[in-house]
């Protein structure tokens, strides 16, 4: 979380904290544990009325409170983790930003920067290199286009009204907006390392709809799509820091109130050289996912390293860090009763959605030329 | 000073670039740890950096966050920020900033009377005088108070006896600061004095250290019956350690601190560095050298971003001024890490090489001195100490020396 917010940014961070810890509290995440959603539509409503939706939607005119909509983003990202809230977080801003970038389905786009509707952008995976890539393909037939395919992961397929698809035909990658209940949209609910976030295999059989649908020019997407990952590293990343945040201030505080041998662990210097270690990864998290998501605002030519250099980092030292939490909590610390897997569960997931360390590495030696 | 009077950065910028222009060229050495060069070849160098000093001095760029009465300029971090933007890839004068002009300059100026900061102060920043700390000894290093050197009063001066280590650059540096211990019948922190000596003085021997890399920086000097005047002395008698405190805290901001002029980003290039390597063993195709070049870049990219995170952290009031540490332990691993990748990129041709092959050539002595990083300028084990216990608040150490005096402490194995 940045340093130096604005008293807007500042008002803006603490409403939606606020409202998460008196709407989704431990109690209540835990009751959502068997949800078939994982969030209520009322919660949801009320969230996109504190801004969650809005930031990378400026052509409705409404947009953030600053220019700097993403690192606002980063603000709610940010909590998100450190509440391990529900809700498709991410998903319904990178297609908002699809649609915003686009100029494209602006009712549509209305009514999710309102909350009343869910459109979430599916099914990306990672090449070897780093690329994003879909197995979702693209014909063109008369006036219509037809998909074929399996997206997978797709967050909130089920509650969602649309999905943004990417789909690659021959003329390259294509962004449609494809509603839910369309003839051959077949869903599959799937498992999820999260103990609130729900996603679904989504599988298009012979989908076909008007060119209306499209989101931009057919062939014509890569940038998009690009930008649309881009922004995904940094809601990640955001989100993560989030839960190591949480989890480390909760350990801390565990290290202090524990006793053994008639000393509190946070008296034992093999175990306050490794609270150290860990301070230092947090930090260091902070400081690049605020780096990754302030150059994206500021349009730096090294936004896309920065970004990647985050999920490389808070990736793999906010797993170590969150595993030594479990560590330090000892056997209570592997239980479900204790409040430590929220944010663990939703580091993991994050870290998993949008591409390996290992391929942010390749992207990284690729950039580094 | 009134504010009003505070160059805008911009006019200091265009000033900055005037000056570049003018005077510097591009960088093309680096101090190494490798050794390699001549005592003449080392001693042009610091020759060098002294004449760049003195025209930064007379462009009035040196000392930037030093106050005008004492040779500096009065301005702000930010400007020196400004400054070191600019200086990225060009020369700049390397040998005298640590510790002679982020450490020691800035303890004379926190705790030097009014005459000692007129007299020095204005001749550090001139590059007419370099600083060394005569801070470690050889019978303990992280227990800088633990420090044994005797500094015994003789009617207006002081009698100082015993050996300091690990002074970098005290063979061709004119003075230094010395803690010595001026009570012995009082615990340890309370009974300290820190002096400044001129290096080239009677009863001062100095012996090179030669590093197992073949770098001979680091000096041992002996003191017998070392002569020094009261009005040499640093801060208040027996209150050393206060000195020491803010002395250390100098030394753990590292290139953190608002003090130093040096291009930012100095070390932007060393996860590019082992691209070089890999480039230069014939291994940019090789996707496990990718892997290491993308680690290296991802470590190099977030090691540049902790440091302002701290500061502006620190600044905000948001967290203690101890918090330099973490830059310092995170830097020192990440600097390790560094080094192993370049190791494992060059393969073969790290271990035995000609210096003709490239950015391979000397990986491997590089591999044996990787540790340095963690060890010198206070090693990381300190650092997660302050970390854990004046950042995170978490119970200090146990210590055997703390409420007895000095006198009765054991000092090794065999009691003494």
């Amino acid at each position: 979380m940045i340093v130096n917010p604005t008293d807007e940014q500042e008002f803006f961070r603490e409403t939606t904290a606020r409202f998460l810890a008196e709407r989704t509290p431990v109690a209540a995440l835990r009751q959502l544990r068997d949800d078939s959603f994982g969030f209520d539509p009322q919660y949801w409503r009320e969230g996109a009325n504190l801004g969650w939706t809005s930031l990378l939607a400026p052509v409705l005119g409404g947009g953030s409170l600053t220019d700097d909509g993403v690192v606002d983003l980063t603000l709610i990202a940010g909590e998100f983790g450190g509440h391990a809230a529900p809700g498709p977080l991410a998903s319904t801003n990178l297609a908002a930003a699809a649609l915003n970038d686009a100029e494209s389905h602006t009712g549509i786009l209305a009514d999710l920067v309102a909350g009343e509707s869910i459109v979430s952008w599916c099914g990306i995976w990672f090449r070897q290199d780093g690329g994003p890539e879909t197995s979702v393909q693209l014909q063109a037939d008369g006036s219509d286009i037809v998909l074929n395919g399996v997206a997978s992961p797709v967050e909130a397929a089920e509650p969602a009204t649309h999905l943004l698809v990417t789909a690659r035909g021959d003329d390259g990658l294509s962004q449609l907006l494809v509603p839910t209940d369309a003839a051959g949209v077949k869903k599959r609910p799937l498992q999820s390392v999260d103990l609130t976030r729900r996603f679904w295999r989504v599988r298009f059989e012979n989908v076909r709809i008007s060119r209306d649908a499209l989101v931009g020019g057919q062939g014509q997407a890569a940038r998009a799509v690009e930008r649309q990952v881009h922004l995904g590293f940094i809601i990640a990343s955001a989100e993560m820091v989030g839960a190591m945040q949480a989890a480390f201030d909760m350990t801390v505080e565990w290290a202090f109130d524990r006793y053994s041998f008639g000393r509190p662990l946070a008296s034992y210097q093999a175990l306050k050289h490794r609270f150290a270690d860990m301070k230092s990864w947090l930090e260091a998290s902070h400081a690049i996912a605020d780096a990754a998501a302030s150059a994206t605002d500021s349009g730096d030519p090294d936004a896309a390293e920065l970004a990647s250099a985050a999920m490389v980092f808070v990736a793999d030292y906010g797993s170590e860090l969150l595993q030594e939490c479990v560590q330090m909590h000892g056997g209570i610390g592997l239980t479900f009763e204790h409040d430590l897997h929220l944010f663990l569960r939703r580091h993991t997931l994050d870290r998993g959605l949008y591409g390996t360390s290992a391929q942010h590495r390749q992207r990284l030696a690729s950039l580094a030329t | 000073m009134n504010t009003h009077e505070i160059e805008d950065l911009d006019t200091f910028r265009a000033r900055v670039q005037s000056f570049i222009g003018q005077h510097l060229d591009h960088r093309t050495r680096s101090i190494s740890l490798r050794g390699g060069d001549t005592d003449e070849e080392q001693l042009a160098g610091v020759q060098h950096d002294r004449e760049m000093q003195r025209s930064l001095f007379d462009a009035g760029l040196a000392g930037i966050c030093f106050p005008r009465e004492y040779g500096g300029q009065g301005l702000t971090p930010a400007h020196q920020a400004v400054l070191n933007e600019e200086l990225v890839s060009y020369d700049y004068p390397a040998h005298l900033q640590s510790p002679s002009i982020s450490q020691c300059a800035p303890v004379i100026l926190e705790f030097g009377t009014e005459a000692q900061k007129r007299e020095h102060l204005p001749r550090i920043l001139r590059g007419d005088e370099i600083w060394a700390q005569f801070l470690s000894e050889p019978g303990g290093g992280s227990d800088v108070a633990g420090a044994v050197t005797t500094a015994v009063r003789d009617g207006d001066e002081w009698v100082l006896n015993g050996s300091k280590i690990w002074t970098s650059g005290a063979w061709w540096s004119d003075w230094a600061l010395c803690l010595a211990r001026s009570n012995w019948d009082v615990p340890k922190h309370r009974g300290l004095t820190v002096f400044m000596v001129p290096i080239r003085h009677a009863g001062i021997e100095l012996h090179r250290i030669e590093l197992l890399s073949g770098m001979n920086e680091f000096c041992q000097e002996f003191l017998t019956d070392v002569r020094i005047p009261d009005d040499q002395r640093i801060g208040e008698v027996d209150a050393g350690w206060t000195v020491g405190i803010r002395w250390m805290f100098y030394e753990r901001l590292g290139t953190s601190s608002p003090y130093m002029t040096m291009p930012r980003n100095a070390h932007h290039d060393i996860g590019l560095a082992a691209r070089s390597v890999a480039r230069d063993a014939g291994r940019l195709d090789d996707p496990v050298a990718k892997d290491l070049i993308g680690e290296a870049r991802a470590l190099t990219l977030v090691r540049q971003q902790l440091p302002k995170r701290l500061e502006e952290a620190i600044t905000a009031g948001a967290i203690n001024d101890q918090a330099a540490a973490i830059a310092r332990l995170f830097g020192g691993m990440v600097a390790t890490r560094l080094n192993t990748i370049a190791f494992e990129l060059a393969g073969p041709a790290g271990v035995t090489w000609d210096e003709a092959d490239g950015a391979t050539a000397g990986i491997g002595t590089d591999f044996l001195i990787r540790q340095v990083a963690t060890i010198a300028g206070g090693t990381v084990e300190m650092a997660r100490n302050v970390i854990s216990e004046r950042v995170l608040g978490m119970p200090r150490e146990r210590t055997l020396d703390r409420d007895v005096p000095f006198r009765e402490v054991q000092r090794a194995r065999n009691g003494q």
